[in-house]
């Protein structure tokens, strides 16, 4: 016991560090722009009509000249309690816009994660325990060219397919425009999530299913499959009893681990779609120059990220005990 | 059936693919002139001959729009990987070999860049550069080499673990020699698939950020460009336009995909029986 709370102390701390490491290379990236604040907030012909009185007075408080170290405590110990700023674009605090957005994204995020999750798991088992079959080349094609395809071109295929085609689906922006965003029903969030969703769980499979698929194929070349072969047992219970404990955790463990890649592409899918989550604010801040929300995007999906990676490392060293002495290679 | 068929056939696939992605990228510069060609009386012709791809609404051909977006992807990703691979192979190594101080900071900062989701730290390097087309290419320069660098320093773990470097060391070779006779021939074969297989991740994000709206000013035919256009005329049925653009994408990436898996069968044939 003592072993696990060492072990998940030291992953937690980790963790922590990290996540103080990207908020000041993120700082230290933005700071580095040319990008002129006062330029691309205020604008040029504002400024030109400005005294020098105000232009100083709007320079001191964006904090140009300001030495970026000294900016960047005062932006860290701000965002340690809780005040990570005040978005440019939205007129409204980061934390609030984060958290609006937030809302929309994490619910379709984890719909597209567990769907890719299950189905990929599923397909890969079924595949690697056929080996060779027509299933099998089937799903190792499909995987290898989804692999090659990027989420923003399906889901622009997918969006003429369901929504300018069969105009089954609406085409994007998840509340109707002129009601209304509290009187929207859950049906009509569901319905605008579903396209998203839908491109997001399609590209996620193929990873997932591929490293599962080789896991089972070495589990159905090991011995105790042989000799349960051997014994008699059907494809069924030699999954039930041999397979799916050898071959669960890797793809959990690789599930949690791809939550970065499914929120990038969730970035570029709530563009086309509309969907107002935090990949559309983390595009629209990076167009608009909103440093404060950018700032805040970043560190907030890292979080999740990192927080996806922690639960994967803990969930290794709850069930393989050589991980959790923290052996090194 | 003679027993080399498998690696003959596999080289000439090689060379197919490698042929046809040079095709692409000449293809792309010899047309670029087209490309910017418009033309009133041929607007939003949907595909046919003599415009495979259709027109769009300026009456630009697509597919010689396509080709040079493509051209310019092409040869972006080449070099972005070149940098990226460069930036591998010497993190790796040096992770490797200089200690336990060195291989933690090394480990600690390829944690660091993929904690971040690749396109936001896309984002951010392409604002921190001034956006523009020098932000896409530092930043999918910058961001590509560390699962990569990860595979070159777990090889030269293991290399340095294996018993006849071992020997050698014990033999007295100096360490120089050993770097150069005894790691580097086991090492390159890996470090070049690596390195064809950094292309088709490069190009896809080159193309994922142009379609964002970083980089490429909209007059340039880049696929991203081409393709984020063209979702404003789809509502109006001009499937054409997205459609033979990403198509080509998704070709292009697999070519570089088919390049590198089947460059790794030929050097390194122990992989094909996997």
């Amino acid at each position: 016991m003592r072993e696990h709370l060492l072990f998940m102390g030291k992953q937690a701390v980790r963790m922590v560090l990290l996540l103080a490491c990207v908020s000041i290379a993120a700082f230290f990236l933005v700071s580095v722009s040319p990008v002129d604040p006062l330029q691309a907030n205020v604008g040029q012909a504002a400024l030109g009509s400005m005294s020098q009185e105000q232009i100083d007075k709007l320079n001191a408080y964006w904090g140009v000249g300001t030495p970026p170290a000294e900016r960047f405590v005062s932006w860290a110990f701000d965002f340690f309690r809780g005040d990570m700023g005040i978005s440019l674009l939205y007129r409204q605090e980061v934390s609030k816009v984060i958290g609006a957005k937030l809302s929309n994204s994490l619910w379709m995020l984890a719909l597209a994660w567990l769907i890719s999750g299950t189905a990929g798991f599923f397909l890969g088992v079924l595949s690697g325990m056929k080996r060779g079959s027509a299933l099998d080349k089937a799903v190792k094609g499909y995987s290898l060219l989804i692999a090659s395809t990027p989420a923003f071109w399906l889901a622009l295929v997918l969006l003429m397919v369901f929504a300018v085609w069969l105009k089954v689906l609406p085409i994007g922006l998840s509340v109707p425009i002129g009601v209304e965003a509290k009187s929207v029903g859950l049906l009509d969030r569901v319905r605008h999530a579903v396209l998203p969703a839908l491109t997001l769980s399609i590209t996620g499979i193929s990873n997932i299913t591929l490293h599962t698929r080789e896991k089972m194929i070495d589990i159905m070349e090991s011995d105790y499959v042989q000799f349960a072969r051997a014994r008699g047992e059907s494809s069924w219970s030699i999954f039930k009893n041999h397979g799916f404990r050898n071959v669960i955790l890797p793809a959990v463990t690789l599930q949690f681990g791809s939550i970065s890649e499914i929120f990038g592409g969730s970035v570029l899918v709530e563009q086309i779609f509309s969907y107002p989550g935090l990949g559309q604010a983390a595009v629209t801040a990076g167009i608009g120059s909103d440093v404060p929300l950018l700032l805040g995007i970043t560190v907030i999906s890292a979080a999740i990220v990192f927080g996806g990676n922690l639960t994967a490392n803990l969930l290794y060293g709850m069930i393989d005990p050589r991980i959790r002495r923290g052996g090194r290679i | 059936m003679k027993k080399s068929n498998g690696r003959i056939r596999t080289a000439l696939f090689f060379g197919a693919a490698v042929f046809l992605l040079f095709g692409i990228t000449a293809g792309g510069l010899l047309l670029s002139e087209e490309a910017m060609v418009t033309d009133f009386s041929r607007k939003e012709l949907a595909p046919g001959f003599p415009y495979l791809f259709g027109t769009d609404w300026l009456g630009r051909d697509m597919l010689a729009r396509t080709l040079t977006g493509l051209s310019m992807s092409i040869r972006l990703g080449l070099l972005a990987a070149g940098i990226s691979s460069l930036i591998a192979l010497g993190l790796g190594i040096a992770s490797a070999t200089m200690g336990r101080a060195v291989d933690s900071v090394i480990t600690w900062i390829i944690d660091l860049v993929m904690g971040i989701p690749h396109i936001l730290l896309l984002i951010l390097i392409s604002y921190a550069a001034g956006k523009g087309l020098k932000g896409v290419i530092i930043g999918v320069s910058l961001t590509h080499w560390t699962s990569l660098a990860r595979l070159i320093r777990g090889e030269v773990l293991q290399l340095k673990e294996a018993s006849y470097i071992k020997v050698a060391k014990k033999l007295g070779m100096r360490p120089l020699d050993i770097a150069r006779k005894h790691m580097l021939p086991h090492l390159f074969p890996q470090f070049l698939v690596g390195l064809v297989l950094l292309f088709p991740h490069a190009i896809l994000h080159e193309a994922s950020i142009t379609f964002l709206g970083f980089g490429l000013s909209p007059e340039q035919p880049a696929v991203g460009v081409i393709l984020s256009e063209s979702m404003k005329y789809l509502a109006t049925g001009k499937w054409w336009l997205a459609v033979f653009p990403g198509l080509l994408l998704v070709l292009t990436v697999m070519l570089f995909d088919m390049a590198g898996e089947s460059l790794r069968k030929l050097l390194d044939p122990g992989s094909v029986h996997d």
